[in-house]
């Protein structure tokens, strides 16, 4: 048998990834993992301290390139300009990682229509924004993948988070629409669905020391950004098998939960 | 990114409350967090100490410290295990900045591969940058190369009324040795400069050595000094006055090809039954443990992991104590001290609470560098018991009075319970220290040591 190193067509590459919301929780676990690799990054967040603190230490850990890219991703203004800084000074990316959002407490979002907009904004309207830019030249070029980081809170509304979980719903719904939209172009769409992980955005729910360790979710979306593979990804793998079961409770004893 | 509705599917008892999590590697004493702060960037710092009140808060780092050091009682902990970004490193001086959560064990993953390592580690790689200045922590290299902060070149902090301060030998010199072995009380640290010191690679060039007596150990100890870099003794405190033991010493290897492959060891999933360890099975274990050791002696090629933290290798080997926990006991006596190390070591062994845990060292003479640095002139010894309540109490109670009457010190970072006379004749400083802890900083120990409510 002879051996041809040079064609290895089934290793889809994973060199240059563009990641919105950099400096969340489990963004910073997928990116020490992925400058590990000697990947280059483009890093997109509101601030350019923590920007800055992060582009030395993912170069320090391996990263072959890191640039930045300071902006406040729940404007939907700012989208093209993150866009172009992309396609001009990043040319070539083969991956997207979508990884922000937020969960407000949601008590509050239930007295301020305001504040319900927003929760819906971040998570919701402005990923589709961007997204959908990103979307269109992926689909152009025929090549690459599109991974996002939604929610199992999105599987199924509950009493107590569902602004949350139901802009994370509908967000996985939009990746399940793309991904059947790009399919054809050869570019991937994979939607995470993590279960409850120890970050900044969890720290204040009770509980928190039993949720997953975020360098172990992080693990579980490195490796299926290099697989290309599943379409959609339940991190740590037991909450694929959980909500599978929370999905067929019936709607009038769901109703009654108080979860 | 997840919903709530995770957390809320398991019932969970509330005995599993976030900061519970928050003991110190004794696992003694229990103690109660009022709130736990997790920063996940430097810049979130100055808030938290703003809304904090007077002597409430303590930054915390891996809990490495064995008593009550790195505990603050019905007040709050900074967790800066989050603040471990890497954030320069020259590579023509070996001079790395990091932030203070950044582990012994990140370094050595980046920077061993290289050819670089850390210039002083304890023995285990747990512990984060902030831990290891905040103790001053020593190792086996302590008679060539001082403390950890001899080679912390300069360091951010954030303190309560100055804001961010640089402070280094040259610059805000009193609080640069204050915040040195200062046990976390200066003030939060935000980033520190290291110096690290080149090697050939993963391998050290080790010897074991077995020993009959004390003075035989004093002997190898001295020999050795010159010639190794690393030197450390292990021994069986049931022997009495006439202990035996195994010197180990090494040197960084000039091996660099060899692959090397870091040993992982299985990780204790709970706390054992405290009965398992009695006299009976650590004398057993210690007979088997130097016996085995005492067969391999000579030298060998040995990775660092091996060489440097061998215990690491079973995760969480604090759970081996039980439920109840463990106190460590590391005294130092002067030099000159012969007879009260063996009416130490008389003590330890009618007691019949002998550990499987004697390490011995000689200290050298390297000038202290933080004003409450434990490491002086001298032989340093550590023990761990098994926590059994007041005999144990009363055991460590007969052992202070040696320490006491020859000059000695006990060390901070291993302590629980001894008393403020002790830690006032351990520490005859304290007082210039005072003057420079922050406000708002306090913990469990300095509240216990200095009588301070």
């Amino acid at each position: 048998m002879t051996m041809h190193p040079q064609t290895t067509p089934h290793q889809p590459p994973l060199h240059k990834v563009i990641v919105l919301g950099a400096t969340s929780g489990i963004a910073l676990q997928v990116e020490h993992l992925l400058a590990a690799r000697g990947c280059e990054l483009l890093l997109v967040a509101r601030s350019p301290e923590r920007l800055a603190a992060l582009q030395s230490d993912l170069l320090l850990r391996g990263a072959k390139q890191v640039l930045i890219c300071p902006a406040d991703l729940s404007q939907i203004a700012y989208h093209a300009r993150v866009f172009d800084f992309a396609r001009r000074s990043f040319p070539g990316y083969d991956t997207l990682l979508l990884a922000y959002g937020s969960m407000q407490d949601q008590k509050d979002s239930e007295s301020s229509i305001d504040l319900l907009l927003d929760e819906l904004n971040v998570n919701f309207v402005s990923a589709c924004a961007i997204l959908s830019l990103f979307a269109a030249d992926f689909e152009q070029r025929q090549s690459g993948c599109i991974a996002a980081i939604t929610s199992v809170a999105g599987d199924r509304g509950r009493r107590s988070n569902y602004v949350y979980g139901s802009a994370k719903g509908a967000l996985s719904l939009f990746l399940q629409g793309l991904r059947s939209r790009l399919h054809p172009a050869g570019v991937k769409v994979i939607t995470i669905k993590p279960g409850p992980v120890q970050t900044p955005m969890t720290d204040h729910l009770p509980n928190v020391a039993r949720f997953a360790e975020p360098d172990l979710v992080a693990r579980d979306i490195v490796h299926a950004l290099e697989r290309r593979s599943p379409d959609v990804l339940y991190t740590p793998k037991i909450w694929r098998y959980i909500m599978t079961a929370v999905e067929h409770i019936p709607e009038t004893v769901f109703k009654r939960l108080s979860f | 990114m997840t919903g709530q509705s995770a957390a809320h599917l398991k019932r969970k008892p509330e005995a599993l409350r976030a900061t519970d999590k928050y003991v110190s590697w004794g696992r003694y004493p229990a103690v109660v967090h009022r709130h736990v702060y997790k920063p996940a960037w430097n810049d979130q710092i100055p808030s938290i100490i703003e809304e904090s009140p007077t002597a409430s808060l303590l930054p915390y780092g891996l809990g490495r410290s064995y008593g009550d050091s790195c505990l603050n009682a019905d007040r709050s902990l900074i967790d800066c295990r989050r603040l471990n970004r890497f954030l320069g490193f020259d590579e023509s001086t070996g001079i790395l900045r990091c932030e203070s959560g950044v582990t012994f064990a990140d370094i050595i993953d980046l920077f061993l591969p290289r050819g670089w390592f850390l210039p002083v580690t304890p023995g285990t790689q747990f512990v984060t940058v902030g831990g290891a200045i905040a103790n001053d922590v020593h190792g086996k290299n302590h008679h060539c190369a001082g403390t950890f902060g001899a080679h912390v070149q300069q360091l951010g902090l954030y303190r309560s009324n100055e804001g961010l301060l640089t402070c280094g030998p040259n610059q805000n010199a009193g609080l640069f040795h204050a915040t040195i072995g200062g046990l976390g009380l200066t003030g939060v640290i935000a980033w520190a400069d290291i110096q690290l010191r080149r090697v050939n690679g993963p391998w050290i060039d080790a010897e074991l050595v077995p020993f009959h007596s004390l003075s035989a150990f004093l002997d190898l100890s001295n020999q050795s000094d010159g010639r190794f870099e690393y030197t450390v003794a292990w021994l069986d405190c049931f022997a009495g006055r006439n202990p035996r033991g195994i010197f180990f010493r090494g040197n960084h290897s000039a091996e660099s090809g060899k692959i090397f492959r870091p040993k992982r060891g299985p990780e204790l999933p709970f706390a054992l039954p405290a009965w398992l360890l009695n006299r009976y099975t650590v004398k057993a274990f210690n007979t088997t443990y130097y016996r085995a050791h005492a067969a391999r002696k000579g030298s060998s090629l040995v990775g660092y992991d091996a060489f440097f933290y061998p215990l690491d290798s079973v995760r969480q080997w604090n759970l081996l104590y039980g439920k109840q926990g463990f106190l460590q006991y590391q005294c130092v006596l002067p030099q000159a001290s012969l007879a009260a190390f063996e009416e130490l070591l008389d003590r330890i062994a009618r007691s019949g609470l002998g550990s499987f845990l004697g390490v011995l060292k000689q200290f050298g003479d390297a000038p202290p560098v933080g004003m409450l640095s434990f490491p002086r002139p001298g032989l340093t010894l550590a023990l761990d018991f098994a926590m059994r309540g007041q005999r144990t109490f009363e055991l460590l109670r007969s052992l202070d009075e040696v320490v006491l009457e020859s000059g000695g010190a006990l060390y901070p970072a291993k302590d629980a319970r001894m008393s403020p006379a002790l830690f006032d004749s351990s520490f005859p400083r304290w007082q210039d220290f005072v003057p420079y802890i922050d406000p708002k900083m306090s913990s469990s120990f300095w509240r216990r040591v200095t009588e301070a409510k």
